[in-house]
């Protein structure tokens, strides 16, 4: 039995007013996404921008709900947001009134609330160190900057001790540079934790560098899963090693060639294209 | 490069200053016979301002007396109004049912002048210091209210995203995030609260004949001790500006993102 699974969900919106006009009805994002994930896995999903990643990390987040499917965790159906399903949202969404430690403590607070303050409090100060930010355990998030708001909004993460840790594009609004130190930072914590991840991600490097499995989302609208690829080099990966590994380089090459059959099928407009993974 | 902004921060206003001091000469000297000039106005008006807290009589006192009896006046009306306004804002911004309820009346009650507040506190308390409080809270609430109802409507969905992530409970999430993330709109609300009341004393003064800037101004008027109506007018506009200027501190002070 997989640990968490995603039976046949589809989601819809609601068409913006004028668009409703023209042509009726909803606007499929997701369908049919069957998705079966095993405890301890780093699954990472690959997708162009608006093909509905954010939408997917949101319906397992239970911050939306399925028009139809459904979603286990533990066997047991998922209704609305909770503690056992951390989320490292895009934007941080870091509370810009409390500093690092504040926002990691309300975390641990929320999801522990009987242990003893200075329990509560060693561990909020344990995942900021995880994430190299003892130093900074005062700062407010204002004084950080993008590479260090992630770290504690992975913090805040961890720090939950959630079931499942998922990730939405985490490292998308990074420098290269940065994204590539917190992409091997995420690894080790990884291994450390080996905690279950679903993590969302526009990069085929970044998804190779840290997943076991790959899925591709195909363009929107109406996106659905391809296959599975695997990634059977052992942890922890570096990117200089998975250069050299010919497993690399054939892994690389399944995901893109799902990814590109994924793309004919819809009519994406080539701007979307030029600006998708491929080009990564 | 310092000199050039000093120049630009010090001299420029008071080049404003001299040119308003240039036209209100003008006009006391051509068309308006009966406005004191400047240099009279200050003539008649040194006693109050170089002594601003000798007290002789109720109606006549320093400028700084009369001042602090406005300011005290004031705070009790402006802290009355956002006791009352700012609860009434975070209940109109968290509840859709509240906000239908109530809104129309706030939007009806809103446009009231002072003028037409005053007699009905009078009516109210059958005193004239209660209703005077009553007619600036009433007056400067609203400012506060919409401030804060906006505030908690804009607060981002993300912030409110991590708060169902971690299942806080509502009074966790409004102590934690709602209350947080809509302060600088409240701030904002009680800056513009604040200048109303003290845009409201001077009339609920003039009608109730009570001592202050106000009180003085209109005693002045009907004395034809006009410099003294300047005196009173200049001394509001000082304490307004700095008042706005106050709270203009406070309110970055809990500007966060």
């Amino acid at each position: 039995m997989a640990y968490l699974e995603i039976r046949g969900v589809d989601k819809s919106f609601e068409r913006a007013q004028r668009a409703a006009a023209r042509s009726s009805g909803r606007l499929p994002v997701l369908r049919d996404i069957n998705l079966a994930i095993d405890e301890n896995e780093f699954v990472c999903i690959v997708g162009r921008s608006g093909s509905g990643k954010t939408t997917l990390i949101s319906l397992i987040a239970g911050l939306l709900k399925p028009d139809r499917g459904e979603i286990l965790l533990e066997d047991k159906a998922i209704d609305g947001p909770g503690p056992d399903r951390g989320v490292v949202f895009q934007n941080y969404s870091l509370l810009p009134w409390m500093n690092v430690f504040e926002n990691v403590y309300l975390a641990v607070d929320a999801v522990a609330p009987d242990l003893a303050v200075s329990e509560k409090r060693e561990r909020a100060e344990h995942y900021i160190r995880l994430v190299n930010l003892g130093a900074a355990m005062k700062k407010v998030p204002r004084e950080l900057s993008g590479g260090m708001r992630q770290r504690v909004a992975v913090a805040r993460g961890l720090a939950m001790d959630p079931k499942v840790l998922l990730m939405d594009e985490p490292f998308s609004a990074l420098d290269a540079l940065t994204r590539g130190t917190l992409q091997e930072e995420l690894g080790r914590i990884w291994m450390e934790t080996r905690k279950t991840v679903v993590m969302i991600t526009n990069d085929i490097d970044e998804a190779i560098l840290l997943a076991d499995s790959i899925y591709t989302l195909t363009s929107g609208p109406g996106a659905t899963l391809g296959p599975a690829v695997r990634v059977e080099t052992a942890h922890p990966r570096s990117r200089a090693e998975l250069n050299r590994e010919a497993s690399y380089q054939r892994v690389r090459r399944e995901t893109v060639s799902i990814l590109s059959r994924a793309g004919k099928i819809t009519t994406a407009d080539s701007t979307a294209q030029r600006q998708g993974i491929l080009v990564n | 490069m310092t000199k050039r902004i000093d120049f630009a921060a010090m001299v420029l206003p008071m080049m404003g200053i001299g040119v308003m001091l240039l036209i209100w000469t003008m006009i006391s000297t051509t068309i308006a016979k009966d406005l004191p000039s400047p240099l009279k106005t200050w003539e008649e008006s040194k006693l109050y301002i170089l002594n601003p807290f000798f007290k002789d009589g109720e109606m006549n006192q320093g400028i700084g007396r009369f001042a602090f009896l406005s300011l005290i006046r004031v705070a009790k009306g402006f802290l009355l109004a956002i006791i009352i306004g700012t609860p009434v804002g975070f209940l109109l911004g968290l509840s859709g049912v509240f906000h239908r309820t109530f809104d129309p009346v706030i939007q009806i009650l809103r446009p009231i002048s002072p003028l037409a507040w005053l007699p009905l506190g009078l009516v109210i308390f059958r005193q004239s210091e209660p209703a005077a409080i009553f007619t600036i809270a009433t007056c400067a609430m609203w400012p506060t209210v919409i401030n804060t109802a906006v505030g908690v409507r804009s607060i981002s969905p993300e912030y409110l995203n991590v708060g169902k992530v971690l299942k806080l409970s509502r009074l966790k999430t409004l102590r934690r995030i709602i209350i947080p993330g809509s302060l600088p709109y409240v701030f904002t609300g009680y800056r513009l609260s604040l200048g109303l009341a003290w845009l409201v004393i001077v009339a609920s003064e003039m009608l109730t004949g009570a001592p202050g800037v106000g009180g003085f101004l209109w005693q002045e008027y009907n004395s034809l001790v006009y410099s003294h109506i300047l005196l009173s007018i200049i001394t509001i506009g000082l304490i307004g500006f700095g008042l706005d200027r106050l709270m203009g501190v406070v309110e970055r002070r809990f500007k966060t993102a």
